[in-house]
């Protein structure tokens, strides 16, 4: 065995192209032991691709994957047996029984017979499968066939856990149960998600890794992303008053505060306004004092909490900003 | 190899669980049925050369060009079409045992359904006063022809199934792979143009690769090693193009 220190996930500079197309370019991250980090991405950005090159069903163009110290390309099978894997749209046997295909996999994954009853017991409860144990896969509802995935995932106990997309196509409620359900391995295990659903991978990641175009554009806690990457605070007010002199008035609060939006006024004269500042502080106050200081009415101040998806916006269109200028520079570097 | 028994098991319980394998069962037996007995009534109107074992088996062919693509064609395309050749192969399975689990329980199947025929010649023999109908020579050697040529049969159908996605292409590759190989090389052997000097070598091979002419010694009771190795070594490179075809569509998937 390696080095128990060694991170659950080490990739470096992998790149893996599909006829031309480069899906995957230059991609290096780390993912500590017992982490849960979300894979967030636009369609085709290569989220699908880095997981499958993750679990060696794949093969990489170049770059080295390591999992747990073993490296996927010289000891597949190492690999294979530290992972569970739930890949995109989850497919499963349509004509077999829950307990029966978990039996199946358990054995595939070389539980032993004895404890694997127990095994399967234990796992139909955490995600709460006992009542359709002796159904036909075929005919569960989508949110059974997505636990199912789950289920047979984290059967054999494995360190790191690679799930594409789990909670696609599930309603809200299901959402819960799969979010909790992976919230509960935090600490045993390393898992890595990919999903489109923002505020999913905010609640569950402890880090969230944005990539677009094979490469990684932002990464670290959801909390770090969106101070790194939108970089200011943004206020809500809604105001009457002399409204010509507000933007000299900001300014003189704080040199880079100033109007970004503002609404037509309503029935009653008042108006929204959208302001942003660079500053990360708060200004909430000296704002109010100096606006009634020059006799504005104030109905409401508020100042926005900016969400991932905000950040994901900003983050993808900056990398896609960022291709459209220096386009030669980085093909003239590889 | 020690995850075979498990995907063999497997693949056993899912062809026993499935409704399609008791209809093929049926059907296949009931078009046997049909033949058999019009042999049987070519045998009260006038007295034949050969025992009804060995017409019946002679048309082996007939059979085979439907059930091996039917029972093939499903195994691998199936897995891919669904996406669950993903699953299985990021376990610690390696293809080779994939590959080796599907094609023995179809093989199993294929034989137990040729097995089932056994019933027609147990009838004949307990309902019929005449002993020379039952010869055992051509009927042991029958199946063991069955047995011997079946498994480079299901060895393609099992390599049709993993050049493609969509099982009817992959049926209808198989049943166009088998035609070839039992009619087309008997064609071959007849087609004049090979009798050249040149061609001589390319004459030799056709006829050493003449399936009729192999069941005709397996019948008269010659169980020749170059035919049998014929079979082997040909189920080995099906198999072996089945390994590699599946391991090259995940290279290029």
């Amino acid at each position: 065995m390696s080095a128990p220190l060694s991170p659950a996930i080490e990739v470096e500079h992998l790149v893996k192209t599909y006829a031309g197309m480069t899906a995957v370019a230059d991609l290096s991250f780390t993912v500590a032991r017992g982490e849960i980090i979300g894979f967030l991405g636009p369609n085709g950005a290569g989220k699908s691709t880095t997981m499958r090159i993750l679990t060696g069903y794949l093969p990489a163009n170049s770059g080295t994957v390591r999992i747990c110290g073993h490296s996927v390309a010289t000891e597949p099978d190492a690999v294979k047996r530290l992972i569970g894997y739930m890949p995109e749209n989850n497919p499963l046997p349509e004509d077999m029984r829950v307990s029966e295909y978990l039996y199946f996999r358990g054995r595939l994954k070389e539980i032993p017979r004895r404890k694997l009853s127990p095994r399967i017991d234990e796992v139909l409860e955490l995600c709460d499968l006992k009542r359709v144990r002796h159904k036909i896969i075929g005919q569960l509802s989508k949110g059974y066939r997505q636990r199912v995935g789950i289920a047979e995932a984290i059967l054999a106990e494995p360190p790191v856990i690679i799930m594409d997309e789990p909670t696609i196509g599930l309603d809200p409620h299901q959402i819960l149960i799969v979010r909790d359900l992976i919230a509960g391995l935090r600490g045993r295990m390393t898992v890595i998600i990919s999903s489109h659903i923002l505020p999913e991978i905010e609640m569950t990641c402890d880090r969230v890794l944005i990539i677009n175009r094979g490469r990684v554009v932002a990464q670290g806690s959801p909390a770090d992303l969106r101070r790194e990457v939108l970089g200011r605070t943004t206020y809500q007010l809604i105001t009457a008053g002399p409204l010509a002199a507000l933007p000299a008035l900001l300014v003189a609060i704080e040199p880079s505060l100033k109007i970004t939006a503002q609404s037509e006024p309503d029935a009653t004269g008042f108006v929204t306004v959208t302001l942003s500042s660079e500053r990360t502080e708060e200004l909430g106050e000296a704002l109010l004092q100096a606006l009634i200081a020059h006799a504005f009415r104030i109905r409401a101040l508020s100042r926005a909490q900016p969400t991932l998806e905000d950040v994901f916006l900003a983050a993808t269109r900056r990398s896609w900003d960022a291709k459209l200028t220096p386009e030669k520079a980085p093909t003239a570097a590889n | 190899m020690k995850h075979f028994l498990t995907l063999l098991s497997h693949e056993l319980r899912m062809l026993l669980v499935s409704p399609s394998t008791y209809i093929a069962s049926t059907a296949f037996l009931f078009f046997m049925g049909f033949i058999f007995t019009g042999i049987l009534e070519n045998y009260t109107k006038a007295p034949q050369d050969v025992s009804p074992a060995h017409v019946f088996f002679q048309l082996f062919w007939l059979p085979v060009f439907f059930m091996v693509p039917l029972l093939t064609m499903k195994c691998l395309a199936e897995e891919r079409r669904l996406g669950t050749i993903e699953t299985l192969l990021t376990t610690p399975v390696t293809t080779t045992e994939v590959v080796l689990g599907k094609y023995t329980a179809a093989y199993a199947l294929y034989i137990s359904l040729w097995g089932a025929t056994g019933g027609f010649f147990y009838i004949l023999k307990r309902f019929s006063s005449d002993p020379r109908l039952i010869d055992s020579g051509p009927l042991i050697g029958g199946y063991v022809f069955i047995a011997v040529s079946g498994l480079l049969f299901v060895a393609i159908g099992v390599f049709a199934s993993s050049l493609s996605r969509n099982q009817a292409v992959a049926g209808i590759l198989c049943f166009v792979m088998l035609a070839g190989l039992i009619v087309g090389v008997r064609w071959l052997g007849e087609a004049s143009f090979l009798n050249r000097d040149m061609l001589a070598p390319a004459k030799a091979a056709v006829d050493y690769a003449q399936i009729f002419a192999h069941y005709e010694d397996f019948t008269r009771g010659v169980i020749d090693a170059r035919h049998v190795l014929f079979y082997f070594s040909g189920t080995a490179l099906a198999l072996i193009f089945s390994i590699l075809s599946v391991e090259a569509k995940q290279i290029h998937a």
